[in-house]
């Protein structure tokens, strides 16, 4: 992590949908290779802004700065910088591997060749050589979600989006999916992740936590678990979670 | 200057890679799917094939009268040979062509063979001699049959008494089709399956598709790439332009090869037509998936906001002016009610543009509307 380059800087974030705050007043900052785990109920405003940092939605006022782009007036070179994986997976379940590897690197302007090249290498890292012109539909839950990670970063982004990324996985396999997002974020990749698992909230290098449209904290897990005198992650949730009940 | 027109050039080039790209996908989806397969070549088919040769009954002992004004040997043998065939049947011989308006009316009897008076002396002296064929035509595909097979067995005898003459004697068939006389709905099925064929593997198939990435969730990735929402729309639409352009030409095809429906009028405009409409039909497609989110809605908003009306109030099997006033003001907006005057009008009575353009000035305000309508509601969606 270096906290000498910003790769999203956020300044008074605020997003209305007519009387409704979702995004109130948001300021934080991300830095170029980390791991930033943005945490928050259901409901609590992590969608709209992840939707607004990628460039899918205006924010009602705020300043907002992503890969050294504003999402205001550079929405189209931002978008060849961001990567993005849904909870879904989102990969073409009648397609190949090849060809899902293919076509989302076509769309972001990569070269036949350089295709060819990095998904060889891809797959040979992922143990999937052999199953190259396998359907999607094939593969077990786990490899199609490494697939759609390493298809999210395949062009080379300065920032991924990963939003609830581990829905529905096993915990081995969550495990060995985190491995490849040290992975990425050791080459200097910036990982934004949101996740509703506590302990994978540990491995962030920092965390925000959102309730009710604000983010009520930010920090390490271990200053954290200091700072609300919790012994894990679950703790220090639960008892933000509860203020907000408490203020309502 | 030369810098500018160089980067042009490639973003064109990569433009175009991604474009290909992404339609080579949509191909993929199609050809791997077996349901969409089905609808988009077997359906035009099997409804061909239904509406032409299962709806028309087979031609057995058909009812028969005859006016035989001559009363020779050849006219006898010509009703022996039609008699004999299996597929008419003698029942009545009549005195004069006045009475043929009644049997008509009552039903039963189907044709009448009008011999002219001197029938076989005008063959043999003569260079030709004329029979009427009359038919009732108020069940045209019938009818159509009907003439089809008594001008075969009237061919055949004639080449058969032309054996061995220098001087070739011509019988000269002439058909009238009593309460029907432009025959109205025989072809009509050719124009009716081509709307609801084009209809369906456009819009249903298109605002499914569109629909299915959204459920799947690659929509959202879809977007957040560089592609602009409009390549989007445009990646998905076209294979299916494509492909509905190919469903119009086998239909047409088959139409005129398998059963004999003519394109009297330009096929050129007939096809441009057809595009139109397929483009209709596709913005149609594009905003029933701004407003459905799961493949079901779409599907079920499709088959009652589109088949449904279609087949029932476009004038393709129940006649729009037979229907409650309501229904045939109601039936105004739906675009196949004008594609298939169109049609008919090019495919069977050749008329030229001058006689179809407001019709197709209404489907090209209709179509301008509903792409207008779409980017408005893709807009809102994304904001």
């Amino acid at each position: 992590m270096n906290t000498d380059q910003k790769v999203i800087s956020v300044r008074n974030l605020t997003k209305k949908f007519g009387a409704f705050t979702a995004n109130d007043s948001l300021s934080f900052d991300v830095y170029k290779g980390e791991i930033f785990g943005f945490l928050g109920a259901n409901g609590a405003g992590k969608t709209t802004a992840m939707k607004i940092l990628c460039g899918l939605s205006y924010p009602t006022s705020g300043e907002i700065m992503v890969a050294g782009l504003d999402v205001y007036k550079q929405r189209e070179e931002l978008k060849k910088n961001i990567g993005y994986m849904s909870q879904k997976f989102s990969l073409y379940e009648d397609l190949t591997v090849f060809e899902n590897i293919r076509f989302y690197a076509g769309i972001y302007g990569m070269s036949s060749k350089e295709i060819k090249a990095k998904s060889d290498d891809l797959l040979q890292k992922l143990g999937l050589v052999h199953a190259r012109n396998k359907r999607i539909g094939e593969l077990p839950l786990g490899w199609k979600q490494k697939l759609a990670f390493s298809v999210a970063i395949f062009h080379n982004p300065e920032i991924v989006f990963l939003d609830e990324p581990t829905g529905g996985v096993d915990p081995v396999t969550r495990r060995q999916f985190w491995d490849l997002i040290y992975e990425a974020s050791r080459n200097g990749i910036t990982i934004f992740v949101t996740t509703h698992y506590m302990d994978e909230a540990e491995y962030c290098n920092r965390i925000s936590i959102m309730v009710d449209g604000r983010i009520d904290a930010l920090d390490t897990p271990e200053r954290l678990k200091k700072q609300f005198e919790a012994k894990d992650m679950d703790e220090v949730f639960l008892k933000l979670a509860r203020k907000s009940n408490y203020q309502e | 200057m030369l810098k500018g027109h160089y980067s042009f050039t490639i973003i064109l080039k990569i433009t175009m890679k991604r474009f290909i790209g992404f339609i080579k996908k949509e191909f993929y989806h199609i050809f791997r799917d077996k349901r969409s397969m089905l609808i988009l070549f077997g359906m035009p088919i099997v409804q061909l094939l239904l509406f032409g040769f299962v709806i028309t009954n087979d031609l057995k002992d058909v009812k028969m009268a005859v006016v035989d004004h001559s009363k020779d040997e050849y006219t006898l043998e010509i009703i022996n040979k039609i008699t004999s065939s299996g597929y008419f049947k003698l029942v009545e011989n009549l005195d004069g062509i006045a009475q043929v308006d009644e049997i008509f009316r009552k039903g039963e009897t189907k044709v009448v063979l009008v011999f002219e008076p001197d029938f076989g002396k005008n063959l043999v002296k003569g260079s030709h001699a004329s029979v009427q064929l009359l038919t009732d035509a108020s069940e045209p595909n019938m009818a159509n049959m009907e003439v089809n097979y008594l001008q075969g067995i009237l061919q055949n005898y004639n080449v058969e008494i032309n054996r061995g003459k220098r001087v070739p004697n011509q019988i000269v068939p002439q058909t009238r089709m009593y309460f029907n006389a432009e025959l109205e709905s025989v072809y009509m099925f050719i124009p009716g399956i081509m709307a609801t064929i084009l209809m369906l593997v456009s819009a249903m198939m298109t605002s499914i598709s569109i629909a299915r990435e959204k459920e799947l969730g690659t929509m959202e990735i879809l977007l957040v790439s560089p592609l602009q929402p409009w390549q989007i729309i445009l990646g998905k639409v076209t294979p299916y332009l494509v492909l509905s352009f190919i469903n119009a030409l086998v239909i047409v095809g088959m139409g005129y090869f398998v059963f004999g429906v003519p394109v009297l009028g330009s096929f050129v405009l007939l096809m441009a037509e057809s595009v139109l409409f397929i483009l209709l039909a596709l913005s149609l497609g594009i905003f029933i998936s701004t407003v459905s989110d799961s493949q079901q809605v779409a599907m079920m908003l499709s088959m009652f906001a589109l088949m449904l009306p279609t087949i029932l109030l476009s004038g393709f099997i129940f006649p729009l002016r037979n229907m409650p006033l309501p229904l045939q003001i109601l039936s105004n907006i739906i675009p196949p009610r004008w594609f298939i005057v169109i049609i008919k009008n090019i495919m069977l009575k050749g008329t030229g543009f001058e006689f179809v353009w407001k019709e197709t000035l209404i489907l090209i305000g209709m179509t301008a509307g509903l792409i207008a309508l779409s980017v408005k509601k893709f807009k809102i969606r994304l904001e």
